[in-house]
């Protein structure tokens, strides 16, 4: 293989992974703050670059606008999501959640499939088709805002956490909850708050990845298995492990087409599950796997 | 709840509400035509309306998922076909009922639907469906409860072996194969890499490819796959790249295939892209935009029925059919479309014919000569349950946004 290739799988890898990452890490802090693997993810993916759609191309918002209102647009259907469906029923074991939030991805399906309509739609890249050639690989415009985006969200979550007073106390909602209440935190608005922040990531990730890959209603089932793998990769739990598990299986997925014998690129949803069967094999606590923050 | 805002639950609860109400009118099974009441005299001029129990035809299509495109409109086709069928008069004086099962281009649940079809509704026989998978998924089911089903899916596999009770209203990869190798031998093209949908309909086209182009000493460097849902082909068009082939043959269904061209552009390849007639309709250039531009597919001729000579014996049913259908839908014709349309008006005039017994209706099927249809002109028998031939098949390079023959 030249070196022109494998560059290529590289970036491409690591800017599908950065989809993942940013899935993978809103799995990460909806599970901190509650115990619940939300299987709603992907569609928050979906409603991102749908949204986006019908801002950027239907309404001819301007781009920065067209982005940030659709993020918000996500986030608020995720507090949405909170309020209506988690709330009510936050006393039930853990199990009964993850099957809520399973059945709310159905119902955000279909209501996306009844607004937007069954086919998928184009979204034009953000500033053109041309691409870069670096060392013989292709690198698109866009895929430059999907890394930059990807890294500025990133970065920004990281300093949420570490640096101001709501993310503190979301991060004390997680490890100790009744001692957060008693330090006198609402727990029940850091709940809130992280669907909103989970939902505000997967919308970013689907408004940015729409012009490589289409938005289409269906999409998101896969997109939240891939970001599902890369949290537990990553360590479930672990906002960095989360990131870096998602970039991973970016990129072994691509790498996984190129090595593959000829014929067998057709197995490339298979190379992420392999690995992470894999992973909980050999190391059940997955690759950055500390302990685990506590649940609400 | 108890930090809820008063407002936000108002606000909520109509959202929910409306969310609902959106899914529960996406649910609902479309409507028989009313039978009881009096049917308004018939006017002068006027067909009298079609009365009694009626006649019932199954329809399964992808309305939803991948196949969407198209499945839905041929789901509007039947529609179509239905008010028109029942405006003049129904079949043999009954109203027509085609009752429309969504496949979501799943093969399990095409095969529910064939079930819930034959066994529940009892019609006298199933169109559809839209895909190759889901085709090939209820052949078994129809031959064991011996129901005539008219696919409208393109895999020869459907009807090669011919099978008693099964017909296809699509062009065969098989034909569509032959015409794409006779374009690369004009061309003088000797170098090709395929890159196939992992369903049936792909691999069968990639089966196809790799018999009639070793036939014709063409060289196939590269085989790649790609699954139905994929978003990015980069890593398979690499691979492809460092195989420098003249030509890159693509054989799926959108959105894929518009992927792969977009892909292929921002790889910056050169390679001449070639198509499947899976990509027939005007999904493939929306979505793939600038790289749709040159891109050469074989289909059949209701994409350029305007351009035909006059004497084209398909032009009429073509114009016909394509005025009808953008009255009707709003939308443009496109080819799958055409293969419902096909498929439905000969299984009405078999019902015509033949009335309402299964094997009269199939063998009144099989024994369909000279229909011009928009695929082509059938010519159906005992040996061929496609009946078309490369008549109907002509080969188009996308430009500015639209189809230029390039016979």
């Amino acid at each position: 293989m030249q070196t022109s290739e494998l560059l290529q799988y590289l970036v491409t890898g690591v800017t599908v992974g950065s989809v993942y990452a940013l899935v993978a890490l809103g799995f990460t802090i909806i599970y901190n703050a509650t115990g619940i693997i939300n299987f709603a993810q992907g569609e928050f993916v979906v409603l991102g670059g749908l949204v986006f759609y019908s801002l950027y191309v239907v309404a001819n918002v301007p781009l920065v606008l067209a982005l940030v209102v659709a993020v918000l647009i996500v986030a608020a259907i995720g507090l949405l999501m909170e309020r209506l469906a988690i709330r009510p029923l936050i006393r039930s074991p853990v199990i009964v959640l993850i099957i809520i939030t399973v059945a709310t991805s159905v119902l955000l399906r279909g209501a996306a499939k009844l607004v937007w309509g069954p086919e998928s739609l184009a979204v034009p890249t953000f500033s053109g088709d041309k691409s870069i050639f670096i060392g013989g690989a292709a690198l698109q415009l866009q895929y430059l805002w999907v890394l930059g985006l990807t890294a500025l969200a990133v970065f920004g979550v990281r300093l949420f956490f570490d640096h101001t007073l709501v993310g503190k106390a979301m991060q004390a909602c997680a490890i100790n909850p009744d001692a957060a209440r008693l330090a006198g935190i609402s727990v029940s608005r850091m709940v809130q708050g992280s669907f909103a922040l989970s939902a505000a990531l997967s919308g970013l990730a689907g408004v940015v990845i729409s012009p490589i890959t289409f938005a289409s209603y269906d999409g998101g089932t896969i997109l939240a298995l891939k970001g599902f793998c890369g949290a537990i990769i990553g360590g479930l739990g672990n906002g960095l492990g989360a990131v870096v598990g998602g970039l991973f299986i970016g990129v072994l997925e691509k790498l996984g087409i190129g090595l593959a014998p000829e014929g067998y690129a057709g197995l490339q949803d298979a190379f992420a599950f392999i690995v992470l069967l894999l992973v909980l094999f050999l190391r059940p606590g997955g690759l950055f796997g500390t302990e685990r923050a506590e649940g609400v | 709840m108890r930090d809820l805002h008063p407002r936000l639950l108002v606000v909520a609860c109509v959202l929910g509400a409306i969310l609902a109400l959106a899914l529960v009118a996406g649910c609902a099974k479309p409507q028989p035509p009313p039978l009881t009441g009096m049917p308004p005299p018939p006017s002068a001029g006027q067909p009298p309306a079609p009365e009694g129990e009626p006649i019932k035809i199954g329809a399964i299509f992808s309305v939803t998922g991948p196949g969407a495109p198209l499945g839905e409109p041929e789901a509007l086709t039947a529609k179509m076909v239905q008010d028109d069928v029942n405006k003049a008069g129904g079949i043999n004086g009954r109203p027509l009922e085609i009752i429309i099962e969504d496949d979501h281009t799943e093969e399990a649940d095409a095969v529910l639907a064939a079930k819930k079809l034959i066994e529940q509704d009892e019609v006298c026989a199933i169109v559809g469906p839209t895909m190759s998978g889901t085709s090939l998924a209820i052949l078994d089911g129809c031959e064991k409860a011996e129901v005539p089903l008219f696919a409208c899916a393109a895999s020869a596999k459907i009807t090669t072996p011919v099978k008693k009770w099964v017909f296809s209203s699509a062009q065969t990869d098989v034909l569509a194969v032959a015409r794409i190798v006779v374009y690369l031998k004009e061309q003088d093209i000797k170098k090709v890499a395929i890159i196939c949908d992992s369903n049936a309909f792909g691999q069968s086209g990639a089966e196809q490819l790799k018999l009639q182009l070793a036939e014709a000493g063409i060289e196939i460097v590269d085989e790649e796959k790609f699954a139905t849902k994929d978003t990015d082909m980069t890593a398979q068009l690499t691979k492809i790249k460092a195989k420098a082939p003249e030509a890159v043959i693509c054989w799926g269904t959108n959105p894929g295939p518009a992927v792969i061209a977009k892909n292929m552009k921002s790889l910056g390849m050169q390679a001449q892209c070639i198509n499947s007639h899976g990509i027939a309709n005007k999904t493939f250039i929306d979505l793939a935009g600038d790289a749709a531009e040159g891109v050469i597919l074989p289909c059949g001729k209701l994409l350029v029925a305007d351009a035909l000579p006059d004497d084209d014996p398909q032009k009429a049913v073509l114009l016909e059919f394509r005025e009808k259908y953008e009255a009707h839908s709003g939308k443009p014709a496109n080819t799958f479309a055409g293969h419902a349309y096909d498929s439905l008006q000969i299984v009405i005039n078999a019902i015509e014919e033949a009335g309402e017994d299964r094997a009269a209706i199939r063998d009144a099927i099989e024994a369909t000569q000279e229909h011009v249809g928009t695929g082509g002109i059938f010519n159906l028998s005992a040996d061929d349950h496609n009946g078309l031939t490369e008549q109907g098949f002509t080969i188009v390079k996308i430009e500015n946004g639209t189809w230029v023959e390039l016979d």
